[in-house]
């Protein structure tokens, strides 16, 4: 914004104005800071002065065993983070696929969209933690030849299998969102309907609906915690053999506050991908 | 123009709206360089001049809805551009009518005229409605006003979006070109409907691609290129007689197009 290059310097009123704009902006963080501050005062004295505080601390803050519980809910969290970055892209491949056989049209395709619509309702609806207890012991109990018994594998599964119901949904939702007159425009110029989708309906679908799939995304970074359920050795798990060890709760808030760092970074991207696509469709720049 | 121009409080009328040296850039793309242009009470200006010349750009700044980057707008005197002003209430003296209507699709005709006149202005419903039916009797909708939007056509709708600016009594009507979405067909009935308010006495400033409209509804013609204000008067000198060599140009080309 420097049309004084072009045309001298700015008038001694808009100089002004930006300057009262720049107090306002800096009085604005102000208080928004003390405000902040405030708060965390009021919360940290409510907290402390509480009856059983000296208790709670020495069993849920006890910085020792905070220390001392590292590496092991480290190392756990390793396995959680492979099952998020495995699961997170099977999770895309499979909700894609849902929602691309939900909307073939055609009655020919009726059979494949009935079985994509089935799946989707079933896994919508059924608790992950239900899921994860079929997939976990149920599948290895068939005793079928090369079926795998690692809580990794069955458990990463099941996921997918839950957060592809809700990821097809999620894209489903983007693909109907486009509006039809693209569709009539990319046909009439002779596409096919898969020629339509990857070129013209997905691209368009999947800006509007990438805000939602990292919504999505960071719900799935806790939800990779469940498969200590199954017995893997995860951060969750480590945390609950060092608890039953010291009978000490500070491994938890460790590995809860391990969770929170790891969920930051994708919910931070996911803001600055809403705020890129709010901008990229807002020319106005006062609404 | 004469009454207009000069000073801002004395013998002449002040203006209603008026544009000071009003400068907008996008990014490196200056869009406007300093315009000046008064619009006096009851006076219709038309803004006329190619795509890209900054006509919607300088009705989006005169209502607020990009921030100039120098230069004031004023309305009845005061500085609008002035950060510290509530924009809310400056806008509530406005009415705006955009290219692609605007109507909001999930309210019916009534509840789009009606919303402002209760939600922002305080009216009770009844009243609200029946000024609302008033309006929409004028423009041949009455039957129209439980519709929703998407079953009305192009023509229609835009009426309804006039009615809606209107509906809150504002001080100046700002139509941003306004059949330029239209099929030519439809052109006509919009533009009655803004001859009607225009006789009513309403302060409009449009920007259009309409010059015969232009010659015969506005006051005031201004012509603008590459973000100037190159020349502004009668729609007869603007139009027939024009003084710069760049509007002759412009009006050549509209006539070519068959526009004029």
């Amino acid at each position: 914004m420097t049309p004084g290059v072009a045309l001298g310097a700015p008038s001694e009123l808009e100089l002004s104005r930006r300057a009262w704009r720049q107090r306002r902006a800096r009085r604005s963080t102000l208080v928004a800071l003390l405000s902040t501050l405030l708060f965390g005062v009021v919360a940290y004295l409510v907290v402390t002065s509480a009856p059983g505080w000296p208790r709670v601390r020495t069993t849920f803050f006890s910085p020792t065993v905070a220390w001392e519980s590292m590496p092991e809910i480290g190392a756990g969290l390793w396995l959680n983070l492979q099952v998020l970055l495995v699961g997170g892209f099977l999770v895309m491949v499979v909700g894609l696929l849902a929602a691309l056989t939900r909307s073939l049209r055609g009655p020919a395709f009726a059979p494949l969209r009935i079985v994509a619509t089935a799946y989707v309702d079933l896994f919508r609806g059924i608790p992950l933690i239900i899921v994860l207890y079929l997939v976990g012991f149920g599948f290895p109990a068939l005793g079928l030849q090369g079926m795998p018994t690692s809580p990794f594998v069955l458990g990463t599964a099941a996921i997918v299998l839950v957060y592809g119901a809700y990821v097809a949904e999620v894209f489903r939702a983007g693909i109907e969102s486009v509006h039809p007159s693209q569709r009539a425009a990319a046909r009439s110029l002779g596409l096919n309907h898969r020629q339509t989708m990857r070129i013209v309906v997905l691209p368009q679908a999947l800006r509007t609906v990438t805000p939602a799939l990292l919504n999505d995304f960071v719900a799935l970074q806790k939800d990779v915690g469940l498969i200590s359920v199954l017995g893997a050795v995860d951060a969750v798990r480590s945390a609950q053999i060092l608890v039953g060890q010291s009978f000490n709760f500070t491994p938890y808030v460790v590995a809860g506050l391990l969770f929170v760092l790891l969920a930051i970074p994708s919910a931070r991207l996911a803001d600055a991908v809403t705020a890129r696509a709010r901008r990229r469709q807002q020319s106005g720049s006062l609404l | 123009m004469s009454e207009v121009a000069s000073s801002p409080v004395g013998a002449a009328p002040a203006p209603v709206l008026e544009v000071r040296g009003v400068v907008k850039a996008f990014g490196d793309n200056v869009v406007l360089r300093g315009v000046d242009l008064a619009i006096g009470e009851h006076q219709v200006v038309a803004l006329i001049g190619g795509s890209g010349s900054g006509k919607s750009t300088l009705l989006r700044c005169a209502s607020l809805l990009e921030t100039v980057d120098d230069g004031q707008v004023l309305l009845d005197g005061e500085d609008i551009t002035d950060p510290r002003i509530d924009a809310d209430r400056v806008r509530r003296r406005m009415g705006v009518v955009f290219q692609a209507y605007n109507l909001f699709p999930h309210l019916s005709v009534l509840d789009n005229v009606t919303l402002a006149p209760t939600v922002v202005h305080g009216r009770s419903k009844g009243e609200a409605r029946e000024e609302a039916l008033a309006l929409l009797a004028r423009i041949g909708l009455s039957d129209k006003a439980d519709e929703f939007p998407d079953r009305l056509s192009g023509g229609q709708q835009q009426r309804v979006a006039i009615v809606r600016a209107l509906a809150v009594h504002p001080r100046v009507l700002l139509l941003d070109e306004i059949t330029s979405a239209l099929d030519p067909e439809l052109v006509g009935e919009v533009l009655a409907v803004v001859r009607e308010v225009a006789t009513q006495g309403m302060t409009i400033v449009m920007a259009t691609h309409e010059m015969g409209f232009a010659r015969q509804v506005a006051d005031t013609v201004a012509f603008l290129d590459g973000g100037v204000l190159l020349e502004c008067g009668p729609p007869a000198q603007v139009l027939g007689d024009p003084v710069e060599a760049r509007t002759r140009q412009f009006l050549a080309r509209v006539i070519d197009a068959g526009r004029l």
